[in-house]
């Protein structure tokens, strides 16, 4: 997947977590955690999410890593560069 | 390999909350549900051609829709509803009824707090002291979990009357223990009804169920009615099969029991050597249908908390019923779009299961009868008399609540010793709902959705528990 694609599918999770919320102004390099409030349950859901749909494991160290969207597209973007688009 | 991941005891709205986790993120999951109505505490029944709820009088923890932080902004994500899912609308105004003071509170906590300064001015500054605290519990105070609230609040809070007159209402819609309750969950309780609020769906408690259950089916989940759970057969410290009333048995790898923790012990072929002590508080609770709407009648409050004696009592009262104190509430009152289909009030106070227990039918009948009089002569008196109005009633007692919910002693909430960890003494059964520790509605469901985080969400779910749990300090 390409950065913009994995970018798309950190959206899609996003939007599937919070269903009320709008995602078209949120900036890519502000913390998630202050644009959408969320929470630690939150963050956990986004690496389940990662989990279930492209079986991408994300060790608990590394959950920094998901401040931000950029952030988030750059930590996955080798993980993530040889699965297929889902 | 068993047949399921998980298995789960109980369709209330913990068990139900659990499972849509769980089949959410692809687990093989049953609920087991003794009756043939899911919802368990929170449920509804048709009778006369008119729908009843039971349990919920009032959704607490209300937010409005674009709420971020909370519970229910958590429980909404945590479970993907849309807020519209659930239709909350807020309630008008409710009120605390004691001797010679009247406290209005409504969703807006300047209310409450402007009330307290009128009503009690020598205590204006203690109130804040308390609020401050209770807002602040989760950083400053959490050494104060256990610790009696009564005690607690007592160290801010001078007069016995502004005292008892704040745990009526927390007392009546959480209190496992007589007397007093844990700092912990008091803060909890009073953030969720003070502070954020009170608000019910104009469908009433079948719109949070329905959906739960609907969810649960589309994500692939079991849902089995009419499958009561006899006894669990366990073997080297785990549940190793599940008999069920009829003798078929299931089999799952782990169990999150919604029966409570007495009664999910009770179930297991080894006990532990301590079981914990089984609740003793019950209630009864009349619903009067009203051909009017109730505030054309000037019944125009959403809840009313009322004690009528110089000391408010929460123990398990000597007689059938306490009519010293109670709860009115008239589901009409909340702001919908549209009025209710019919004028409802709801009465409930304390009552002994030992007594209602014991009476033959006739007894019981009569019983019924006399207390539906008396416990309405006795709002009447904190409300406008929409007796002349009652075209239909139903009551329920003691009884009823242990039938339908299988709580020893039909205790509402359950044990006075809660189980926050939800673990047990067998390594592969754990236990959330009441006796989790959270209660209302929607602690139900986050208790369901914490214990499926922390326990059965799998191998990383382990470390994610811990995530989850720090989380939930918050709620």
């Amino acid at each position: 997947m390409s950065p913009a694609e994995i970018k798309a599918a950190i959206l899609d999770i996003l939007e599937n977590i919070a269903p009320d919320e709008d995602l078209s102004g949120l900036v890519d390099d502000v913390p998630l955690r202050e644009q959408l409030e969320l929470d630690s349950m939150d963050f956990l859901d986004i690496v389940m999410e990662l989990r279930k749909r492209y079986r991408v494991q994300v060790p608990e160290d590394d959950y920094v890593e998901l401040a931000t969207v950029n952030s988030t597209v750059n930590y996955l973007a080798p993980l993530m560069k040889d699965l297929q688009k889902a | 390999m068993s047949a399921y991941d998980t298995i789960i005891i109980g369709a209330g709205v913990s068990g139900l909350a659990a499972g849509i986790r769980l089949a959410y993120y692809e687990k093989r999951v049953c609920i087991l549900e003794r009756h043939t109505m899911i919802g368990g505490l929170n449920s509804f029944y048709r009778l006369g051609g008119r729908n009843y709820d039971v349990g919920l009088h009032a959704v607490t923890n209300y937010a409005p829709k674009g709420t971020h932080k909370g519970p229910l902004a958590r429980l909404l994500r945590q479970l993907r509803f849309h807020w519209e899912d659930f239709a909350l609308r807020p309630q008008i105004g409710s009120a605390i009824a004691f001797p010679g003071v009247c406290l209005r509170f409504n969703n807006q906590f300047e209310l409450f707090r402007s009330e307290v300064h009128r009503g009690f001015p020598a205590e204006k500054d203690h109130f804040e002291n308390l609020a401050a605290a209770v807002v602040g519990y989760d950083d400053a105070y959490a050494g104060a979990a256990g610790q009696s609230a009564r005690s607690v609040v007592g160290r801010w809070i001078k007069d016995p009357l502004l005292v008892d007159m704040i745990f009526c209402p927390l007392l009546f819609y959480g209190g496992a223990r007589e007397h007093d309750m844990d700092f912990g969950q008091f803060s909890i309780m009073f953030r969720s009804i003070f502070m954020e609020g009170l608000a019910r769906p104009w469908a009433g408690v079948r719109q949070i169920l329905k959906n739960l259950a609907r969810r649960f089916k589309q994500l692939g989940g079991e849902l089995r009615l009419r499958a009561g759970v006899r006894r669990m057969e366990v073997d080297r410290g785990r549940v190793t099969r599940i008999i069920l009333d009829d003798g078929t048995y299931v089999e799952g790898d782990r169990v999150l029991s919604s029966a409570g923790l007495v009664e999910t012990m009770r179930l297991c072929e080894e006990t532990p050597t301590r079981v914990p002590a089984a609740g003793q508080l019950s209630f009864i609770e009349s619903v009067s249908i009203l051909d009017a709407e109730p505030r054309d009648l000037g019944c125009d409050r959403t809840i009313v908390f009322f004690n009528d004696s110089d000391k408010f009592r929460w123990q398990k009262p000597e007689q059938l019923v306490d009519v010293r104190s109670g709860v009115i509430c008239c589901p009409n009152n909340f702001q919908y779009d549209q009025p209710l289909d019919e004028g409802v009030v709801r009465v409930t106070a304390l009552a002994n299961y030992d007594g209602w227990k014991s009476l033959s039918r006739d007894e019981y009948l009569a019983a019924k009868q006399t207390w539906y009089d008396r416990m309405i002569a006795q709002a009447v008196r904190f409300v406008a008399d929409f007796r002349p109005r009652v075209i239909a009633r139903d009551t329920f007692t003691p009884t009823t609540i242990k039938h339908y919910t299988g709580h020893e002693n039909g205790a509402v909430y359950g044990s006075p010793d809660k189980r926050k960890s939800g673990t047990t003494h067998l390594s592969n059964l754990f236990i959330c709902g009441t006796d989790q520790g959270l209660v209302g509605i929607i602690g139900a469901m986050l208790s369901g959705i914490v214990m499926a985080n922390r326990h059965l969400l799998g191998t990383r779910a382990d470390e994610a528990g811990e995530v989850a749990a720090a989380g939930v300090v918050e709620v």
